[in-house]
């Protein structure tokens, strides 16, 4: 049946503006790790690329309905192997979000688990049908997703936690919620904050506090925040040039090249590269929104719309916390920031897309 | 409308030929067209955070990096050395650690951890950090200076970013002074400069933090022994380790400065006094150099060589003895006694006696209805010239004084440099007084009574002077009317002297009658030593007028002086000792004595060393010859060596401590007691 499956068929376009986000993340990776312990990460990053490539071409031969067939089985196991992790996952930098699989290698299951929720959120979109999506519906779903999600923020990983949200989001309002629910969402959202402020860990806390006035404790948390903005800011138009930057290179700016790579990348490259940068990802979004569009149907528009919307909430997160506009949730840019298990659910996901398009043609 | 099986194994959830509403993948469309309008306002929303940030205003965050990368770190310029005569070191430097706060990147309220953190008063340090406000933001602040090991501890694990990033170590080079306050008074102390001495026009050229002398020589010649301070500018990682050095700018050392002190005779002079209430100083009388001064009780200006502990502070102040008191140029008591060489030269000069004229001493006399009596009970007999300076006769010096008349004695104590400050090259100095007619006028508008001249006549009554101006004054009579400014910094050509044109057969007379003092059986036998002819003279100066005593006050001990010189004519070395409640001058007489014959060893065994160079046929005598007194360089700059170490001293064989002898002393306290005319104003110590 996959006989009139083509080469050609792949969304070369999308493949191309990923591949050449990475190159540039590779670049930088090199830039600001270069004579520090992480001096390798560039070299591994080019090995996630080729793996997360082969990946998607993997994925994409599988057609996506049989996928969504299984998805009872990968919740389960996507439930399983996260309360694997708590039990005997690695920890690091203060939490436990890893399970060892290889030397070198740690999965992080919570990065896999969007895939599934993906799947999730789409096949109960596609079955609806009733003409508007009722509340009910919703909470449905959403109890569905608070599991696994409530398991991440016991690792605790808030930020990932909240990337199930958005695929949850977008699948609900394609799916017809009505206007009057969103709004009540919204009020509900505004009324829950305060509140769940009162349970969120002290470093949560005093993440969200820095955000809110960075100035405030420029040697704690909001350290990251301000010698972000003074790395991008040090930018300026054209940039430091790559392996210039002294907020990077000196290590003021935590993480260069992982969670603040961004950052870094501003300052070595400047305005005009982060509008290109940007663009790219830009491009990127409507290539995935235009497959959405020419899926062959709903599961496929929600499949597709779950990736993009998932892949939008990343770069504004993420982007944002780099200009201060975001709070720092330590949720890394796809495709750019170091590290396999980001990587290698990027491209499956963007497998998912193509896999999608594949079959556009179906009927 | 059913739900169709999305795991059936056909057609898997496809959309089947009649599609229902939800299976038209176009059916959201709309809402699709509404997320690309959000992904757009999402990232015009990223773009302007960059825009805000690198377009609009770079430069802020531009320095802002730079202000993290580059640190500029002070290197403080070592203080020059202070050095005796023969170059060997008094005061040396120490390297510490000190720590610098950076106000880049402090928060005020780290201020309180650190404080407590370094064990600082957290009021303190706020009120030192706010000193600095107006002041460029990079410059540092020192906020802690010879740190501890724990203080240096307590930096290095906490002045990484988390913790409290604006600290950093430098090193400095602090001040090592000797110990147990050896010669603490002339040479002083450093310490940081006070907030109100910024105001002063004095301090106005330096900057706060700036450790400047504050006393004594360092005071003095502060400009000269303080550096440049230089900088350093590096590149700093996040963790404050330097990268790269960008430039450097020296820190000048201050010069070192040489006294004309010599450590062989000030260490005698510091043993001397050890124990007792006093001061001692040696000039050398043909050109002012000070060879040794030195003042009693004493502190240790290593307590105050940073920031002084207020209970180190406290108990300096609230001694009663004053040990901050410089006695040598600041201690203004009556000299006694040893002002009458000075009468007996007025005396002679004026014409208004010869060394023929003779009084006859019954134990007192009356002069304008008031009896005076002479400190030997039962009187001198007949006594002229000679006689009445070996004994002191304090008779004769009345009717000297009487003869005169205040103000030709006034003119002779001037012209001696009594009444003013001598010049010296020290801080604080105080001027004494030499009473007179015109005096008693200004300041009291009432005329002189000729009867409160008796008094002034054997050094007492409103008369007072300073050891410094007791030993220039009589040096300078010894040299026949020539008195140099007493100095002790090391210079080529020393200010022209003050000249007084003296007939040379009264000086000698005057010598001669001091000779007698010491060498034939007079009052200052004790400061005696064979084979040189030592002249000087006793004085007891009384401190409470006769009055207060007879009203049952208990009157405090007499003041013990000697001033003595060698040799006889044009002296190489002229001695004051102060002893204070020394009661009798023959008490201070062993004081001057061991500073004397220092000079004297010293002297002998330098001309030995020569003797045994010339013979050795090398060069460089000198070089050579200051080797034998290299001990005293070890007494100055040793832990606890200071004034202890008797062993090298020259002059130590005869303890100058000797507590046995005073009670074998005749007691001649009240009787010089009752010399004190009614009438005069009352004692040294209480001068309006």
């Amino acid at each position: 049946m996959s006989g009139y499956l083509s080469v050609r068929d792949i969304d070369w376009g999308m493949v191309f503006i990923s591949i050449l986000i990475c190159a540039l993340g590779v670049v930088q990776i090199f830039s600001a790790t270069h004579g520090t312990i992480w001096e390798d990460a560039w070299w591994k990053q080019i090995i996630w690329v080729a793996g997360g490539l082969l990946l998607m071409w993997i994925t994409a031969q599988i057609d996506y309905h049989s996928l969504m067939t299984h998805v009872t089985l990968l919740y389960v196991l996507s439930v399983v192997l996260l309360t694997a992790v708590l039990l005997v996952g690695k920890q690091a930098f203060g939490s436990t979000r890893w399970i060892p699989l290889a030397p070198g290698f740690h999965l992080q299951v919570s990065e896999f688990v969007k895939l599934v929720i993906i799947l999730l959120v789409a096949r109960f979109m596609a079955e609806l049908r009733s003409e508007t999506l009722e509340a009910r519906d919703v909470l449905k779903v959403g109890a569905l997703i608070v599991v696994p999600m409530l398991l991440v923020i016991k690792e605790p990983d808030l930020g990932t936690a909240l990337t199930y949200l958005p695929i949850l989001a977008v699948g609900a309002f394609l799916a017809g919620l009505n206007w009057r629910y969103l709004i009540a969402t919204a009020i509900i959202v505004v009324l829950v904050v305060p509140v769940g402020i009162h349970f969120l860990q002290p470093y949560q806390k005093a993440r969200l506090v820095s955000f809110l006035d960075p100035d405030r404790d420029p040697r704690g948390t909001g350290y990251q925040v301000i010698q972000s903005k003074i790395a991008v800011g040090a930018g300026g138009m054209w940039g430091k040039g790559v392996t210039k930057g002294s907020q990077t290179q000196l290590r003021f700016l935590p993480v260069p090249h992982t969670d603040f790579i961004f950052s870094a990348f501003a300052e070595e490259h400047g305005f005009a590269g982060v509008v290109v940068v940007l663009a790219l990802y830009f491009m990127l979004l409507m290539q995935i929104v235009k497959n959405a569009q020419t899926a062959p149907d709903s599961a496929g528009m929600y499949i597709c719309m779950g990736v993009g919307a998932l892949m939008l909430f990343h770069v504004l997160v993420n982007v944002g916390m780099v200009v201060g506009r975001m709070p720092v949730t330590g949720i890394p840019l796809p495709l750019m920031s170091a590290g396999g298990s980001s990587m290698l659910s990027i491209f499956l996901m963007l497998g998912l897309v193509n896999n999608v398009r594949l079959r556009r043609f179906v009927n | 409308m059913t739900l169709l099986p999305i795991d059936s194994d056909t057609q898997l959830g496809r959309i089947s030929d009649k599609p229902g509403p939800r299976d038209d993948p176009k059916f959201a469309a709309g809402r699709v067209a509404f997320f690309q309008y959000l992904t757009v306002a999402v990232f015009l929303f990223l773009i302007t955070g960059f825009w805000d940030l690198q377009v609009s205003n770079p430069e802020i965050y531009n320095e802002l990096a730079e202000r993290n990368r580059i640190k500029a770190l002070p290197i403080i310029a070592p203080r020059g050395k202070i050095l005796d005569r023969d170059g060997r070191v008094i005061v040396d430097n120490h390297l510490t650690w000190s720590v610098i706060l950076s106000r880049e990147s402090m928060r005020p309220e780290h201020l309180g951890p650190i404080a407590e953190g370094l064990q600082l008063d957290r009021d303190d340090l706020v009120r030192l950090v706010n000193r600095y406000r107006g002041r460029p933001k990079y410059e540092p602040v020192i906020i802690k200076q010879e740190l501890t090991p724990s203080d240096i501890a307590f930096v290095e694990s906490h002045k990484d970013p988390e913790f409290f990033p604006e600290l950093e170590l430098i090193h400095a080079q602090r001040r090592l002074y000797p110990e147990s306050g050896f010669s603490a008074h002339v040479i002083g102390y450093t310490g940081e400069i006070s907030e109100s001495e910024l105001d002063v026009a004095e301090f106005a050229s330096y900057e706060p933090g700036s450790v400047i002398g504050k006393f004594g020589i360092e005071r003095q010649f502060n400009d000269s022994l303080m550096g440049v301070d230089g900088q350093r500018q590096v590149v700093v990682d996040n963790r404050g380790r330097e990268r790269q050095v960008i430039g450097i700018k020296e820190a000048i050392p201050g010069k070192n400065l040489q006294l004309t002190i010599d450590l062989d005779l000030q260490v005698v002079a510091e043993l001397a006094l050890d124990g007792r209430k006093g001061a001692i100083v040696a000039l050398n009388p043909r050109n002012g150099e000070v060879l040794a001064i030195a003042s009693r009780p004493t502190f240790d200006p290593n307590k105050f060589s940073v920031r002084i502990k207020p209970e180190d502070w406290k108990q300096i102040v609230d001694n009663p003895d004053h040990p901050l008191l410089n006695r040598a140029i600041q201690a203004q008591f009556a000299p006694g006694s040893t002002f009458k060489p000075l009468m007996a030269l007025a005396g002679l000069e004026s014409g208004a006696i010869d060394d023929q004229y003779a009084v006859h001493c019954t134990g007192g006399a009356t002069f304008y209805g008031h009896y005076h009596h002479c400190w030997v009970k039962h009187g001198h007999g007949t006594v002229a010239l000679h006689s009445a300076i070996v004994h002191s006769c304090d008779v004769y010096f009345y009717n000297v004084g009487n003869r005169l008349g205040i103000d030709k004695i006034a003119y002779f104590a001037e012209q001696a440099g009594f009444g003013r400050k001598s010049g010296i090259d020290l801080p604080h100095e105080a001027d004494g007084l030499v009473p007179s007619s015109e005096w008693k006028i200004r300041n009291f508008r009432q005329k002189w009574y000729p009867g409160e001249t008796i008094s002034v006549a054997i050094g007492q009554g409103a008369l007072t002077v300073t050891p410094v101006q007791l030993a220039r004054a009589v040096g300078g009579i010894a040299m026949g009317g020539i008195w140099y400014k007493p100095h002790l910094v090391k210079t080529t050509k020393p200010d022209p002297p003050h000249v007084l044109a003296l007939n040379q057969e009264n000086v000698d007379k005057v010598i001669s009658g001091m000779c007698g003092v010491v060498n034939e059986s007079g009052t200052g036998l004790r400061a005696k030593i064979p084979g040189y002819e030592i002249c000087g003279k006793t004085g007891s100066a009384q401190l409470a007028s006769n009055e207060f005593i007879k009203k049952g006050g208990k009157a405090p001990k007499d003041n013990a002086w000697f001033v003595g010189f060698w040799p006889p004519h044009n002296p190489e070395v002229v001695v004051a000792a102060l002893y204070e409640g020394g009661e009798h001058g023959q008490l201070a007489a062993p004081l001057a004595r061991d500073v004397i014959k220092s000079y004297l060893d010293k002297k002998v065994r330098l001309g030995k060393s020569a003797m045994l160079v010339s013979k050795a046929g090398g060069a460089g005598v000198r070089g050579r010859s200051a080797a034998p007194g290299g001990a005293g360089v070890d007494a100055s700059g040793e832990a606890g060596g200071g004034s202890r170490r008797a062993a090298p001293v020259p002059a130590s064989p005869q303890n100058p401590t000797s507590g046995k002898s005073s009670a074998a002393e005749p007691g001649n306290t009240d009787v010089a007691g009752s010399t004190r005319p009614r009438a005069a104003t009352s004692g040294g110590s209480e001068q309006p």
